[in-house]
């Protein structure tokens, strides 16, 4: 038997609170990233995402005492990105006790980051992010500083090269369907995982259940979710749920 | 009091935090005096074998270790790596472990589409009641990763048993001596349930 996907929520850290944005663009404030930690802990969710979008773009540190706070609050394994340009920095995040460092911006100058950190840490350790969308020719472009940086990679070359660097896992998020609740990117999720060993985490989209039977089906080891399990529809009011045991054993099923 | 031997590998924060946040005293030491004073132990670690026994090697804690273990039967939890540790050797570097279990540490030998490290939510079935898995949830789970496996000698020792591709040794326990290769400090509940107990003992 192998081992059951991961449903993962994310959370998009800003200046210290919690945000949730739409393709990427106007983070709106829907709280207080602890208390809604301590709901998903009281939920049992599988492994939480940490995202820090305003580290990138402003190029600052990762906030170390924020981290801190959360993790003390989180008894799932938790991933952290946001801000990580060294392996000292992703050392010092490490001890905080988060489980898995995300890179992704920095690799953009500094692919090599991946191999420093899982030589010391292990490739399970280091998850790369993938975010992606279409050109105006309709191809899909990686980019970088939270979507704001295109480059001329397309997803599946760079994938391949940040699983040869030694990432243990990635997350393939597809900007233009982020916040949208139209459902994952599935054409690249599984030309992608087809071709990659490593696992692979789809985000960008996600509006139910079906969507995780979908992904699973189409070979993710994780979905990540964001306004899915924060707002609540139709009219995105801040709630935050997470499917139950029995839904999710249906899915697998 | 509990003691997370501190011998600089792996996560010990988050062991510290989930035993404030369950009410259990707790610190993270490699003092000999802190583990000679402490009324439990964890053994801790993530990472490769050879660089833990290093390690412990160069904090100069195994005679201590030995000591607290062995002679004075003070009980010890080893999580992940540090419950690789216990055994007599890992494959893993081709190195000697504490050898405190009649064990060793193998390498997963997979095919495909099962994928090594073993890293996630995975089932754990009891195979004997001791003091550690006294009135858990039923169908516990617990959070993996690791790409080698315990292999017991002695039946008698096997505490539990996780399925992947084979059955594993994902909990044993010898006397005072207990091991994990999950990690119940990530493990919501059912790890809290866990290092509840292990504190009562």
């Amino acid at each position: 038997m192998s081992l059951r996907p991961r449903v993962i929520p994310v959370l998009l850290l800003q200046n210290g609170g919690l945000v949730k944005t739409n393709k990427f663009k106007n983070p709106k404030y829907v709280g207080d990233p602890i208390n809604a930690v301590k709901i998903f802990n009281e939920k049992e969710v599988d492994e939480l995402l940490l995202l820090d979008i305003s580290c990138s773009v402003s190029d600052s540190e990762p906030d170390y005492n924020l981290i801190l706070e959360i993790v003390s609050e989180a008894f799932m394994p938790v991933g952290y990105g946001g801000g990580i340009k060294t392996v000292d920095q992703a050392k010092r995040i490490f001890d905080l006790g988060i489980e898995k460092i995300i890179l992704n911006t920095s690799l953009q100058a500094h692919p090599d980051l991946v191999s420093q950190i899982s030589s010391i840490y292990g490739s399970s350790s280091v998850v790369a992010n993938i975010d992606y969308k279409k050109n105006i020719f309709g191809k899909h472009k990686v980019y970088f500083k939270s979507g704001t940086v295109k480059s001329d990679y397309n997803p599946l070359e760079w994938a391949i090269k940040l699983q040869d660097a030694g990432a243990g896992e990635l997350i393939l998020n597809n900007i233009d369907r982020e916040g949208t609740y139209t459902g994952y990117d599935m054409a690249l999720l599984s030309n992608i995982s087809k071709k990659i060993i490593v696992p692979v985490v789809v985000s960008g989209g996600a509006s139910s259940l079906d969507d995780f039977k979908n992904a699973i089906d189409a070979g993710a080891s994780g979905m990540a979710a964001g306004s899915m399990f924060i707002y609540k529809r139709p009219h995105n009011a801040v709630l935050i749920s997470y499917p139950s045991a029995a839904d999710l054993k249906n899915i697998y099923n | 009091m509990i003691n997370i031997v501190d011998y600089g590998i792996g996560n010990l924060k988050s062991i510290l935090n989930i035993l404030n946040y369950i009410g259990v005293n707790s610190r993270i030491s490699n003092s000999i005096d802190d583990i000679k004073n402490a009324d439990k132990l964890i053994l801790p670690g993530v990472g490769h074998f050879k660089t833990g026994m290093k390690n412990l090697i160069h904090s100069n804690l195994i005679d201590t270790l030995n000591e607290e273990v062995l002679a004075k039967k003070k009980n010890i939890l080893g999580i992940c790596l540090g419950m690789q540790l216990m055994t007599k050797h890992s494959e893993e570097g081709d190195c000697d472990g504490l050898g405190w279990i009649d064990a060793t540490t193998k390498k997963f030998q997979l095919s495909e589409p099962l994928k090594v490290p073993h890293m996630g939510w995975n089932n754990v079935n009891y195979k004997k009641d001791t003091a550690l898995n006294k009135n858990i949830s039923k169908e516990p789970r617990h959070y993996f990763v690791h790409s080698y496996f315990v292999d017991c000698n002695n039946k008698e020792d096997v505490l539990a048993t996780t399925l992947y591709g084979n059955e594993f040794v994902s909990a044993f326990q010898h006397k005072n001596i207990y091991g994990v290769q999950f990690h119940p400090e990530k493990s919501h509940k059912y790890g809290m349930e866990l290092l509840r107990n292990f504190n009562q003992l």
